[in-house]
């Protein structure tokens, strides 16, 4: 469908965004991978767009002792081929091979699909699995909110109407940690049925430490299990731990219902998903194997 | 909004609305009916163009996104002659039947060939996973793309450069 009518404005520095947000209806556009088909649905209906894409600023990509910074308008792409990212943070790396298509990873950025907070969307699962920080600038000045308070439904985040996300702060990766990103779409790029993003550290006995389980896709928003964490924490990993684990992975997910897949389905998708993933961990040490 | 950017090697310009996508304005504005629309929400690839050296979705960009930018079309892809390599090899492989999701197939693959030129066939099948094609089967697209890599390869050019 063709896009409603709109106002456009394209800003030359953040603050003049900032400004122009101010207006009532008023929305953010960077890469317009996710807006645009909004608009296009009529499930969006902003009267001004203020296109941020050219603010260099917001570009940035930076790791260090910290941990990994990403700027608002980095793009899949640009994760994807930056070597020093894989190095810093093989999850994210490993999360966004399975962002979309091609033609979108190479327009989509970071913000856009934080700010978006689509419930089958990956970064958004990499970011509460890894306690990060979402920085925001607004009216009156910046702000940083957790990205577990940040997520706050399907669609729906923290976010004010006038704050625009000026950077993602992801922690130190420890090298030696291990972790499986994994989903089930009928398309690859196609948004997930169901995904897992799990990760923990081993202790000298080979059993798990602060085990972290998030589920993306089967439910309504981007959530850590604790219930799998907890009976994770201490284990050492076997193909019987494993099996319970997935078990209760389905047991323990509110799942959602659409006519791409029942409840059910959902359900028992996640928990198989949980249990390849951990079976997967095993052995493919602090990487991934496909 | 007034926009200007290069397209096929031109320089062209238009008043748009905001809401036009880059898309529309190549076909309604410039004429440039090669890009085909299939879906208009970012998921057939149909309408992909390559701007700035990357292909993008045609119909999840705006033309006023596109300002300043350098845009090839399906149209652009051959320069002067009569069809580009990785055309021939669609053409010499039946790497199309209805020819609907021809443009927005040949635009990925040049951009994917052109940056990387020794795709192999994994990485291709990726790639092509953001493109819809109802009639071949993809079967024959893999062996054209393939078949074409040698032409994006820069082993002319370094022959060239070796001899000056």
């Amino acid at each position: 469908m063709k896009l409603p009518d709109i106002e456009y404005i394209r800003p030359s520095t953040l603050d003049e965004a900032v400004r122009l947000l101010a207006a009532p209806d008023a929305k953010v556009l960077a890469g317009g991978q996710s807006l645009l088909p909004l608009m296009a649905y009529r499930l969006a209906a902003p009267r001004i767009l203020v296109d941020i894409g050219r603010l260099s600023e917001l570009r940035g990509m930076r790791s260090d002792a910290h941990g990994l910074v990403l700027g608002a308008l980095v793009r899949w792409r640009d994760i994807e081929n930056d070597p020093c990212i894989a190095a810093a943070h093989p999850l994210l790396r490993e999360a966004v091979s399975h962002v979309a298509h091609y033609q979108i990873r190479n327009r989509g950025t970071v913000g856009g699909s934080l700010a978006h907070a689509d419930p089958a969307a990956e970064l958004p699962a990499v970011a509460l699995a890894c306690g990060a920080g979402i920085v925001a600038i607004g009216p009156t000045g910046r702000r940083m909110i957790e990205a577990a308070d940040f997520l706050e439904a399907p669609l729906t985040t923290a976010l004010k109407s006038d704050e625009i996300i000026v950077e993602l702060r992801l922690p130190p990766w420890p090298p030696t940690r291990r972790f499986v990103f994994e989903e089930f779409v009928r398309r690859r790029g196609d948004f997930a049925l169901a995904g897992v993003c799990l990760f923990y550290d081993l202790d000298g006995e080979g059993r798990m430490v602060s085990p972290c389980v998030v589920a993306f896709g089967a439910t309504e928003i981007q959530q850590r299990i604790s219930m799998l964490e907890e009976y994770l924490a201490g284990r050492r990993l076997d193909e019987v731990v494993c099996a319970e684990a997935g078990e209760m992975a389905s047991a323990a997910i509110d799942a959602v219902e659409d006519m791409h897949a029942p409840q059910d389905y959902r359900r028992a998708l996640f928990g198989t998903l949980v249990e390849r993933a951990l079976i997967r961990s095993m052995t493919s040490g602090g990487g991934h194997v496909h | 909004m007034f926009i200007e950017m290069m397209v096929n090697g031109r320089r062209v310009s238009g008043d748009v609305p905001p809401r036009t996508t880059l898309a529309d304005f190549l076909r309604g504005s410039l004429h440039l009916t090669g890009t085909h629309l299939g879906c208009e929400h970012g998921v057939c690839g149909a309408c992909t163009v390559i701007m700035d050296d990357v292909a993008v979705r045609g119909c999840l960009t705006l033309a006023v996104q596109a300002d300043g930018c350098d845009v090839t079309t399906v149209e652009g892809l051959a320069g002067d002659a009569d069809l580009s390599p990785l055309q021939a090899a669609f053409r010499k492989n039946h790497a199309l039947q209805c020819g609907f999701c021809t443009p927005g197939i040949l635009t990925t693959m040049h951009a994917l060939l052109s940056s990387e030129p020794d795709a192999d066939e994994a990485r291709i099948r990726e790639v092509l996973t953001g493109n819809i094609c109802r009639c071949t089967g993809y079967i024959p697209i893999i062996k054209a793309v393939l078949e074409a890599r040698d032409a994006y390869r820069p082993t002319q050019k370094v022959t060239v450069d070796a001899a000056e």
